[in-house]
């Protein structure tokens, strides 16, 4: 495998209706936004760019198959090899790394990876049926097809075993939405209390309005570089590059059917033992087994013993407040059971930020500095590549310049993991992004 | 040669009527237009096969929930696989007891376009004694304060079979020792 650099990315505003323009004219906003922060004009990008992969969830939104060739010509990218790439809600996390072993395996040398969603084009409702589709419409779906219902019965589970709270997961969704009021690109631009979390309408018990993402249209685009591509990149740009290095990808799965998942032992983590889950049944449904196995994989190749430790952010997939919770324990930044308290403590909350909540960890390890999904929103095949973008930002230590505020930039972060994560845990991807020294 | 005056295509009155688009003199105009917006219906029925899992359905007409067993294994399937996630070998029918327990619960106050109608539903994830997976249903006649995982419940059958998973349900089925 060669070593694969992430150069530079781009995200269209998240909103909840992009009328003005067609999915391809919004991947085109993030495509020309990642070719313009390199300085790299069309002509230019056209003879490098080896090829690309595309990222979009459902066709149903549009009624339309085939839509990633369509961006693909409206880019101006054809005949170049392209192809698309769909795992649920995971797939801009599938699109990144299959974007990635392109440029591993040498295949390419410098690929773009493209996602969009337009999930306007139905009434909410109805986007909630064609995503609860996602689930087997055979025993699942006709029972009451309803994702927010699905993760509702998974940290009902969650707060059985382990004590979790509603409150708890109301300060996840303070947190994310906290951040994105300083991030632009955000849908949402509220800053809610706990109380407020609380008081919302109940979509799914306990889950309410504002423990849930939203649906969302927008677009995102990553450029990533071998070392020739790097060589390339810079002769043409004639620019000094602010590089990010992958230095591991991992993927796990899971039954489709929450009902197959099986109670057996914790899958560990290095800094894990046995006995620390002498009782737990594992998965069940409480814990994302696939969230688990993609962590352990993309550790391993990165090299990282104790992710708590040894990440300094994370971008996770929040599309439920709850899902942020499970995942911090899936993804061994606490341990299995601990997902409460570590949000309560502010281990995930930024430094610097007035949350209004007393937090004596505040800011140990940052969790979604964006703002994640719940208040990016969740444009689902542009989603896993915003979180790329984001992280790319993160460690660049270019936040100010793209977000036009300091707020969310982390003084010098070294090592950042980005995570997305497909229906009840279904397709999970953890990537690690590094700093170039 | 044809008439061309005969050659058009008859104007019809069904789909979007717009009887005056707005139109700029200076195309340059065009870039600031808003975007027009229009309905397209979509409606399907598909001829959807069960498969191997068809016998399921089969039990639910009889007032039965079928399971499934490997032949291997012994894992055994709340929820019919024909083929052991464990072992990949064969499954067996079996036929599942009609008492459980909640694994897990909610209640659905939104859900998508097909079930809001229902709202508010309660959706339970079934244990059942000796069986190693669960069963998705819902939980009818108690409402969310009345719901806890470890709860009793019993089986209840659609008298009028649709050949869905909804053919049954479940009911709270108080354990009277207990209360005893």
């Amino acid at each position: 495998m060669r070593p694969v650099y992430m150069i530079s990315g781009g995200v269209s505003k998240f909103t909840k209706a992009r009328h003005d323009k067609t999915f391809q004219g919004m991947v085109k906003e993030a495509f020309d936004y990642t070719l313009k922060d390199l300085d790299l004009e069309f002509g230019k990008a056209f003879e490098i760019i080896d090829g690309s992969v595309a990222s979009y969830f459902s066709d149903h939104f549009q009624r339309q198959l085939m839509s990633g060739i369509m961006v693909q010509d409206y880019l101006g990218l054809c005949p170049k090899p392209s192809h698309r790439v769909e795992g649920g809600g995971a797939t801009g996390g599938l699109c990144f790394q299959e974007a990635w072993k392109s440029i591993a395996s040498g295949n390419m040398d410098v690929c773009i990876a493209y996602g969009f969603e337009t999930m306007s084009h139905v009434n909410t409702w109805k986007g909630n049926e064609f995503i609860a589709l996602a689930s087997d419409v055979s025993f699942d779906y006709p029972v009451g097809g309803f994702y927010t219902g699905y993760y509702a019965m998974m940290v009902i589970r969650h707060m059985y075993e382990f004590g979790t709270t509603v409150e708890q997961m109301a300060k996840v969704s303070v947190k994310n939405h906290t951040n994105a009021f300083y991030n632009p690109y955000a849908q949402k631009k509220i800053r809610p209390t706990v109380e407020d979390v609380r008081k919302a309408p109940m979509v799914a018990y306990p889950l309410t309005r504002l423990d849930i993402c939203v649906m969302s249209d927008g677009a995102a685009a990553v450029m990533l570089a071998s070392e020739e591509g790097v060589r390339k990149i810079k002769k043409a740009t004639k620019k000094k590059l602010n590089l990010v290095k992958v230095t591991g990808i991992g993927r796990g799965t899971d039954a489709m059917r929450m009902a197959d998942r099986p109670r057996k032992n914790v899958i560990l983590l290095p800094h894990e033992s046995a006995d620390d889950y002498k009782n737990l049944k594992y998965p069940g449904i409480h814990s994302f087994r696939a969230g688990r196995v993609a962590s352990k994989l993309a550790y391993e190749k990165a090299g990282i013993l104790n992710p708590g430790k040894e990440l300094d952010f994370v971008e996770l997939h929040d599309a439920y407040s709850s899902s942020e919770i499970q995942t911090y324990e899936d993804m061994g930044l606490c341990k299995y059971g601990e997902g409460g308290k570590f949000v309560e403590e502010g281990y995930p909350f930024m430094p610097g930020i007035d949350y209004g909540l007393t937090l004596p960890k505040q800011g140990k390890i940052p969790v979604n500095p964006s703002g994640g999904l719940l208040a990016c929103g969740h444009p689902v095949g542009a989603t896993g590549l915003m979180q790329a973008v984001f992280a790319l930002w993160q460690l660049q230590g270019t936040i100010k310049k793209h977000f036009g505020n300091n707020t969310l930039q982390l003084k010098d972060p070294k090592r950042g993991a980005i995570h997305s994560h497909a229906g009840t845990g279904t397709y999970v991807t953890v990537s690690i992004l590094e700093k170039e020294k | 040669m044809a008439d061309k005056e005969k050659a058009n295509i008859p104007e019809t009155d069904e789909g979007t009527i717009v009887f005056n688009v707005p139109f700029p003199d200076d195309l340059s105009g065009l870039k600031k237009m808003t975007p027009i917006i229009i309905k397209q219906p979509y409606q399907i029925d598909y001829i959807h096969s069960y498969g191997q899992d068809s016998p399921f359905f089969a039990g639910l007409a009889n007032k039965k929930i079928l399971g499934t067993k490997c032949t291997r294994c012994g894992y055994s399937y709340a929820t019919p696989k024909l083929h052991c996630m464990e072992c990949g070998s064969e499954c067996d029918w079996i036929e599942l007891p009609q008492q459980g327990r909640v694994h897990t619960w909610t209640t659905c106050y939104f859900g998508s376009e097909e079930f809001l109608k229902e709202t508010p539903f309660n959706l339970i994830l079934v244990e059942f004694e000796g069986i190693d997976t669960l069963l998705l249903s819902r939980l009818v006649g108690v409402s969310q304060d009345e719901i806890s995982i470890g709860m009793k419940v019993s089986a209840k059958f659609k008298r009028n079979s649709k050949f869905k998973p909804t053919d049954v349900y479940f009911v709270s089925s108080p354990d009277k020792e207990e209360k005893a």
